[in-house]
């Protein structure tokens, strides 16, 4: 208001209102230019163009024969990452909201966030050691009694990707659903259990429902987070099948073939947008069903 | 003493607190066994395959890792200032913006507040290795100024999401009275919203910080071999083996991240943080 005050009276037009915003806007918008839109734009082109610099599908048939394994080994493990990510989530921050006892909600709050702040490459390296054949996680199975020695196998393929990814996002998506679940209205929630609703249907049948668009985005949120990471399944998968980043990074470092690279981003994109596109088609059903 | 039906009325309410219980251990344990295992490995001496425990502990490793001449000490000196630059080109570029996008009449807005969140609804892996492309044309590869601009990239884009809350949140009311009273411009922004926005701008340097120091995949393409920062020096000990050198990198790497965020929420105040992304 300041700014824009002092250049308004005494030339009115338009553009002379907007330029102080525009003039503060403008340098980090050059940045996000340069070290964002421009390499995305070229990261979509260069996935068609031929070292001729002719249209060509070539390198999306080349990424699609070489890696379609990989593609798919991607796919499965971020749905079941997601899926796994979604039910404890969702028990979570429903205890953090039912939950009947104060002590055990409280260490729960004070314990589920821990993992957010451990930065992904740490969390790399303690899947690697922690899932290891001869890791805590066998070895304290071992000791309880509950596992036969014999039967330690290392967990380091597409189940560590998945509880290594569920481990880092599972805090990030109960963090919002317990935001969202905490400003439903509790007066539904109290008649429901005075009419002898059980806690866990109160949980799916009135929580859930209100919050569907927080999970849903928190989601989505994590499925981009999926198919961005690089060090974890470079550090958790020798060999193949592997994730679409790590074969990426492999394309490039390895071969210098930014082509197939990017032919292989192309892929990451639309997974991601597919799943963007089913979210706004739910919310928009949903919108409209609600305006009936 | 207790009476009998105290003591029933106690026994009958315990299996109402042994399932909770039972579900905290399981929880403390997906938690804090991963690092538990980390903890072990930093002070491993001798730890082979059929043992299921290390055979000997001690601060041997860390010796080495700290050894004036190892390169743990460039690679620390290194992430932290690189960081600090991040931080330092990300806010200088981000207030301006934030104030803007929070206070001034501008055009397209809600497509500007876009363009800075979509770096962050798109896998970014594609992004960086055409950065990579571009900064090697460029001769920025295996700079500290390449990785610096690199790291900027989700630095810029955070800081600008929590400027414009911080700066949305500040109380326009005061800014008025200063204004009426005499203060010009600039005064008023410097005595009376600057200091307003101050602990959200303080945030958002925080996020940008523990992003930069955690950042691996912007510094795999950018700066390796040339730049080794505290990510790269792990990931490089891990994928040698070196079990025991990259726990203790993941260990110092643990001490900013977690320190920040015990602090965090004095600084992100719940009226900025619910203006987040508006």
């Amino acid at each position: 208001m300041t700014l824009s005050r002092t250049a308004a009276p005494k030339a009115p037009g338009p553009f002379r209102a907007l330029l102080p915003g525009l003039m503060l806007v403008a340098p980090a918008l050059l940045a996000i230019g340069f070290l964002y839109v421009l390499p995305l734009v070229r990261s979509v082109v260069f996935a068609f163009v031929d070292a001729e610099g002719g249209f060509t599908t070539a390198h999306l048939r080349v990424a699609a024969e070489l890696y379609g394994r990989d593609v798919l080994f991607t796919i499965f493990v971020a749905l079941s990452s997601l899926a796994l990510i979604a039910v404890l989530s969702i028990a979570i921050a429903g205890y953090l909201t039912l939950g009947a006892t104060p002590w055990a909600v409280a260490a729960l709050r004070w314990l589920y966030r821990w993992p957010l702040f451990i930065p992904f490459i740490v969390a790399g390296q303690t899947a690697r050691s922690f899932l290891a054949r001869n890791g805590l996680f066998n070895s304290l199975l071992i000791d309880s009694g509950l596992m036969d020695p014999a039967m330690a196998q290392s967990l380091l393929d597409w189940r560590g990707l998945v509880l290594t990814f569920a481990w880092k996002q599972v805090p990030f998506v109960t963090l919002l659903l317990a935001g969202a679940m905490a400003s439903v209205d509790r007066s539904t929630i109290e008649a429901a259990r005075n009419m002898g609703a059980g806690r866990l249907r109160c949980l799916i049948q009135i929580l859930l429902p209100q919050v569907r668009g927080t999970l849903l985005v928190g989601l989505i949120l994590s499925l981009v987070t999926i198919m961005s990471v690089l060090s974890v399944p470079m550090m958790l998968i020798a060999g193949n099948p592997t994730m679409m980043t790590a074969m990426m990074a492999h394309r490039v470092t390895y071969y210098g073939d930014y082509p197939v690279a990017n032919a292989l981003g192309l892929f990451s994109y639309i997974l991601t947008a597919l799943a963007a596109f089913a979210y706004l088609r739910m919310t928009m059903a949903q919108r409209r069903e609600s305006e009936r | 003493m207790t009476t009998p039906a105290a003591f029933t009325g106690a026994l009958r309410r315990l299996p109402g607190h042994l399932l909770p219980a039972l579900m905290i251990g399981l929880c403390a344990f997906a938690v804090f066994g991963p690092l538990g295992n980390l903890l072990l490995w930093a002070f491993a001496e001798k730890w082979f395959f059929p043992a299921r425990y290390p055979t000997e502990y001690g601060f041997d490793f860390w010796h080495r890792v700290f050894r004036p001449r190892a390169g743990a000490w460039d690679s620390l000196f290194a992430s932290v200032w690189i960081a600090l630059s991040t931080v330092l080109l990300s806010m200088v570029l981000a207030v301006p913006a934030g104030y803007a996008l929070a206070r001034l009449a501008l055009p397209l807005r809600s497509v500007i507040m876009l363009l800075f969140l979509l770096p962050q609804a798109f896998p970014s892996l594609p992004i960086f290795v055409n950065i990579a492309r571009m900064f090697y044309g460029m001769g920025l590869n295996g700079t500290y100024f390449g990785v610096v601009l690199v790291h900027s990239l989700p630095g810029l884009v955070y800081a600008v999401w929590i400027a414009t809350a911080a700066f949305a949140a500040v109380d326009r009311s005061m800014e008025e009275a200063a204004r009426n009273l005499g203060a010009g411009p600039l005064w008023t922004f410097r005595d009376i919203t600057l200091p307003q926005a101050f602990p959200g701008l303080v945030a958002a340097s925080i996020f940008v910080f523990l992003d930069s120091i955690d950042e691996f995949t912007g510094t795999f393409f950018v700066g390796t071999p040339d730049i080794s920062t505290l990510p790269i020096l792990m990931f490089n000990a891990s994928m040698g083996g070196n079990y025991q050198i990259a726990a203790i990198t993941a260990l110092i790497l643990l001490i900013p991240s977690v320190g920040f965020m015990l602090v965090i929420e004095r600084f992100l105040k719940a009226d900025v943080l619910s203006r987040i992304g508006r």
